[in-house]
């Protein structure tokens, strides 16, 4: 076995923040006068550990603020952690914010060849990979012209081709998937699926695009409060990740509504569980066009007639995927006890979070004897990215026929 | 530090960080790189003017425009050395949030830009000093020993300096109002033989000073072997010669140990 690319173990930092300005000797000296210490801890990250084998493309993910960014300084060793230990096995290449070390004065050329000087190739080195920084830039013509006279863009794909086209062993970067035009950003996944399969190039990413944690990563981390809350199979910690925006979408979805939300009893009639059905098995995660059921076990407290139940399935932008109602049955009722009520639902939808909105009430509306919003969320996952096209929000059969 | 200080990465970044450096202090201006030596040649001209001119200040000797010339320059270099090297990591700072590579480099990068436009300066002087007809002698050999011990101290200021100017901003303030005391406190502009007349204490002490010490010296060896006096002749015994190299040995190391230190913060601290 070959030795990990990078191991931490027990990684902790904090940050003292100055609370107010201390960059002065006088505020420094009063401080120090009034015993006052001029800075608050910031705890950013608690007892990291995990280790990223050579070959790995490894995901970080976490909401802002969670201590990505500070984790891949720490890695890329322009941090030093308070406690623990990291260790990297091999070059690294950071690509932490845009456009490292490039001076606005020099030429797209001159930048490389600084650039290449701090990442630590020699000249000669930079010389082995200048043609094919500038071929995947696409940056042929204005190599001799200064940095300044270069678009946002052109300057971002500079710095992204000599990260990725350095020869490092080990390719650290940030947020990098926004950049570029989406003509870039094709040349880029494209790259990262060659990376995937190269055993030699270990890849650290931290990204906001579960899309590409799921494509690219081997293994991935979440990241919450400075603590790693999910690891392991890429898959899982993506669904984990939208689960907990998803989550909290529905937390503020139900403290909005006002007809409460499961177990909020306006009536005898009361929801008692909720299961989305896969495969015979009761889950929360449903796989792409695949068919499932939602069963309602609804318990009532004495027999009723001529009600209408409707359930809306709402998307993660809120929008109404899906309306279902008993009136389309000729007659709808709850007995006295437990009732069950089962949707079969034909899954054209797109991969995402969904949550249910669920009302029965008398078929002339003047009463409601259940109104629950935002409850029983589950999510569809799996979508084979090389086979459907990620927009959509549904994905019905289609019938392609290719006339003549 | 200093066993990576020759390793193949370091010299390389250090190369192009000087090269950056250097290509950069004059871009834009229409004569390039001819102003290297046109400035030192137009500040001479006006303290020329003003110094031996019309101040009249001179120590009697033929040679004291070129003396006056050389402690301007080897000035300039110490001023340009610290107060770059001071900035110089701060004025990096969005680099070096972004990559880790030795911080040092930095400042030697900025001290050895000063060190080039030393050097430039240097061949003026010896221009002037030939059409002027200065007899070198072979003391002038010596001439690098001095510049060598002028540059360590000037890197060690600077190593300190930019160490707290990190954390305190006003460091730069302060700094140049020393450099000012400094520059009048010691025989640059005036010769130390006014001095040594009227206050022989007062020069003793300046000759105390590691800079006053090392100019004093690159003159002497370099132009006038006869008329200038050094640290070695002003104090009375060989013994007290040896404190201001030692000062400025001990200042380096100090910058060296300080920076070392603090340098793993100052990625957090800018």
């Amino acid at each position: 076995m070959t030795k990990p690319a990078v191991t931490l173990s027990h990684v902790s930092k904090t940050f003292h923040l100055p609370l107010e300005r201390a960059s002065g000797i006088k505020q420094a000296f009063i401080n120090r006068i009034k015993g006052i210490k001029g800075y608050k801890k910031q705890h950013v990250l608690k007892d990291i550990s995990f280790t990223v084998e050579k070959g790995d493309f490894f995901g970080i993910v976490g909401r802002n603020g969670s201590g990505k960014s500070t984790l891949l300084k720490l890695i890329s060793e322009i941090y030093t952690p308070d406690h623990g230990e990291i260790k990297i096995n091999g070059t690294l290449v950071p690509f932490i914010e845009l456009g490292v070390g490039f001076n606005p004065e020099l030429t797209g050329r001159e930048n490389v060849y600084l650039n290449g000087a701090m990442l630590g190739f020699s000249n000669t080195e930079v010389d082995a990979m200048y043609n094919e920084i500038v071929d995947f830039a696409e940056l042929h013509d204005f190599m001799d012209q200064k940095l300044k006279n270069y678009s946002s863009g052109m300057q971002v794909r500079l710095a992204f081709s000599v990260a990725i086209k350095a020869q490092g062993d080990i390719l650290v970067l940030d947020e990098v998937l926004a950049v570029g035009d989406e003509a870039f950003q094709r040349k880029c996944n494209e790259y990262f699926g060659s990376i995937k399969k190269d055993q030699t190039k270990t890849v650290i990413l931290v990204t906001h695009s579960m899309e590409s944690v799921r494509q690219f990563c081997n293994k991935a981390i979440m990241l919450e409060n400075g603590q790693i809350v999910a690891s392991g199979n890429p898959d899982k910690v993506a669904s984990q990740y939208s689960k907990m925006f998803q989550n909290e979408y529905i937390m503020e979805k139900q403290n909005d509504a006002s007809g409460g939300n499961i177990g909020n009893q306006i009536s005898d009639v009361m929801i008692k569980s909720i299961n989305i059905i896969q495969d015979e098995r009761t889950t929360k995660v449903i796989k792409f066009r695949e068919d499932f059921s939602i069963e309602f076990n609804i318990e009532s407290g004495q027999k009723y007639e001529d009600l209408v139940m409707g359930v809306h399935v709402i998307n993660q932008l809120g929008q109404d995927a899906l309306s279902m109602s008993t009136r389309s049955l000729k007659q709808f009722g709850l007995k006295a006890g437990k009732n069950t009520i089962r949707f079969d639902v034909q899954n054209v939808f797109s991969e995402g979070g969904y949550y249910l909105n669920v009302a029965v009430g008398f078929r002339e509306y003047t009463k409601f004897l259940i109104q629950d919003h935002g409850i029983s969320n589950f999510s569809i996952i799996g979508m084979d990215k090389a086979k459907y096209s990620p927009s959509g929000l549904f994905y019905p059969d289609v019938k392609i026929e290719v006339i003549q | 530090m200093f066993d990576k200080i020759f390793s193949k990465r370091h010299r390389v970044l250090l190369k192009e960080l000087v090269k950056t450096d250097f290509k950069l202090r004059y871009q834009g201006s229409a004569l390039g790189i001819a102003w290297s030596v046109l400035k030192p040649l137009m500040l001479f001209t006006v303290m020329y003017m003003v110094f031996v001119k019309f101040l009249k200040f001179t120590d009697g000797t033929s040679t004291y425009p070129i003396v006056l010339l050389l402690g301007i320059s080897l000035w300039g270099f110490f001023t340009e050395a610290t107060s770059v090297g001071m900035q110089s990591i701060v004025a990096r700072g969005d680099l070096l949030r972004k990559i880790n590579f030795p911080k040092y480099i930095i400042v030697i990068a900025s001290t050895m830009s000063a060190l080039i436009s030393l050097t430039i300066n240097m061949f003026v002087v010896i221009v002037f000093a030939l059409i002027t007809r200065v007899d070198f002698t072979w003391w002038a050999v010596l001439t690098p020993l001095s510049i060598i011990q002028l540059y360590l101290l000037a890197v060690g200021v600077a190593l300190i300096l930019s160490t707290l100017y990190v954390k305190y901003r006003d460091i730069s303030h302060i700094w140049e109002v020393v450099l000012q005391a400094l520059f009048y406190a010691m025989p640059i502009v005036y010769p130390i033989s006014m001095v040594m007349a009227n206050f022989p204490a007062v020069a003793k002490v300046m000759m105390l000073n590691p800079v006053t010490q090392s100019i004093q010296d690159v003159r002497h060896n370099l132009i006038a072997p006869e008329t200038v006096s050094t640290a070695w002749n002003t104090l009375n015994h060989a013994w007290y010669g040896l404190i201001p190299i030692a000062i400025s040995i001990t200042v380096f190391i100090f910058g060296v140990v300080i920076f070392n230190k603090h340098s793993k913060k100052f990625a957090e601290d800018l």
